[in-house]
């Protein structure tokens, strides 16, 4: 028998820090999830910027509503990819295999599909202000931006690894996804549109709160019950 | 050691084990044949802590299952017929992103080790995607047992492979086989598993119907040892 090397078992930090690096040095190789993610997102906000031609007052009012639409089914795609890479050649069963929690596999996905909803972001946050005319570069508009991204994406991962298993996972995603994350693009949605319409920070307050409870409370449920979607 | 008494899998109705009695002893090599249907992938995936039992006792690598589950998985080495690799990674990659999934430190003299053994050392570098479907399958052998596991599984390892890859599989698990480790294979070839195995299980319609170890049989019964066994 050879050497015995005594079993290790990686700490939470270095689980989750390995699949992120993992999931983002696979995307910048082959580009497939990013480049979907973004022409996807660039031809929503192009046919609405052509469908609605619009004065600048009714533009304003519109955008919030455009912008999370293109976010939302923009992520859809992204999530659904990112699931389908682990579950097609059998690596969703390699990093169950690993000694590691699985609550830390969850959290390695979500922070890498993140990421990714987060350069989508950013390449259409400026594409839109150009094309509509539109100042998007406000911190607070931001700030909602990132906290609408994040409940999006906790409970979207956590429904992806569901949906991965059934036969009809591309439709079966969106069926399962947007009920259940409606309150957080409600708020999102809200929050946004009075940041747009010059409201003070105060004035939506009651969005903003909201939208960080959903984060804490679909980040804490995900956490909990991932280990249950994943296991036979 | 693998040990499991009265095991029984059900999925809703169906039940696909019923009351496995099986022990495996250090160092053997055991070939777990069977027609198709008859749970031996079930039966493998509960060893490695994929499914759980319905009812049972479940020893490995003298922990229970599923109460210590994250404590076999680090003793715990599994091969498919699926490679269970990422294909815009190299092989380098991959064997690192499994090596921190594992926790180890310092795990480049180790991987090296594991390259050599299945022969991709010049190959590190390319990217698995590129890789032929013999040698997608000796790195997902190494793979599994970069972490120096105690007990390896492999579930029909040659599915899909040409002869000359085969060959080449049978020089990688002749040499794993050498090195003293418990390893249970799920198989159909019955010469591969006769070459391979130090004993012979039967399973059928969930049962296991008939054992036998190397002395017991002659080179040439195994295949009359086989049918005898699914016909009684």
């Amino acid at each position: 028998m050879e050497e015995t090397i005594p079993p290790a078992t990686p700490s939470f930090s270095q689980a989750v820090f390995a699949i992120v690096r993992k999931d983002l040095s696979a995307e910048f190789r082959s580009r497939e999830l990013l480049s979907a993610m973004l022409v996807f997102a660039l031809l929503v906000i192009l046919i609405f910027n052509f469908a609605l031609e619009l004065d600048i007052k009714v533009r304003e009012s519109v955008t919030a509503g455009v912008l999370w639409v293109t976010f939302a089914f923009a992520g859809t795609l992204g999530l659904n990819r990112s699931m389908a890479v682990e579950k097609d050649r059998g690596c969703l069963d390699g990093l169950l295999l690993a000694p590691v929690d699985r609550s830390a596999l969850y959290l390695g996905k979500a922070l890498s599909n993140l990421i990714f909803m987060l350069i989508v972001e950013a390449v259409t946050l400026p594409v839109y202000s150009l094309l509509y005319n539109v100042n998007l570069f406000q911190p607070a508009l931001l700030l909602v931006i990132l906290l609408g991204s994040i409940g999006y994406i906790a409970v979207g991962t956590l429904l992806a690894a569901m949906a991965i298993q059934t036969r009809t996972r591309d439709v079966m995603l969106p069926i399962l996804l947007f009920p259940i994350v409606l309150p957080v693009l409600l708020a999102a949605v809200k929050a946004s549109a009075g940041l747009l319409n010059g409201a003070d920070f105060t004035e939506v307050s009651a969005p903003f709160n909201l939208l960080v409870v959903y984060d804490l409370v679909f980040i804490a449920v995900s956490l909990m019950l991932f280990e249950y979607v994943v296991e036979e | 050691m693998i040990e499991t008494r009265k095991l029984v899998k059900r999925f809703g109705f169906k039940v696909v084990l019923r009351g496995v009695d099986f022990k495996a002893q250090p160092g053997e090599f055991v070939a777990l044949l069977g027609p198709n249907g008859a749970g031996k992938t079930t039966f493998l995936r509960i060893l490695a802590s994929l499914a759980r039992p319905t009812l049972g006792e479940v020893i490995v690598a003298n922990h229970h299952l599923p109460a210590e589950a994250s404590k076999v998985r680090a003793k715990l080495g599994v091969v498919s017929h699926l490679p269970l690799l990422y294909p815009d990674l190299t092989a380098e990659e991959n064997l690192l992103f499994y090596a921190r999934m594992y926790g180890m430190h310092q795990p480049q003299a180790r991987l090296a080790e594991a390259l050599k053994m299945i022969g991709l050392e010049k190959r590190r570098r390319d990217l698995v995607g590129a890789f032929s479907r013999g040698m997608q399958q000796r790195l997902a052998i190494g793979r599994a047992i970069l972490h120096n596991p105690e007990v390896l599984l492999f579930d029909e390892p040659y599915t899909g492979l040409d002869q000359d890859a085969s060959e080449m599989l049978d020089q990688t698990l002749h040499s794993i086989a050498a090195t003293g480790r418990t390893v249970v294979m799920t198989s159909h070839d019955l010469a591969r598993a006769e070459n391979l195995a130090t004993r012979f299980d039967v399973l059928s319609r969930g049962v296991i119907v008939a054992s036998a170890s190397r002395q017991d049989l002659e080179k040439s019964d195994l295949l009359k040892f086989y049918k005898q066994a699914l016909a009684s």
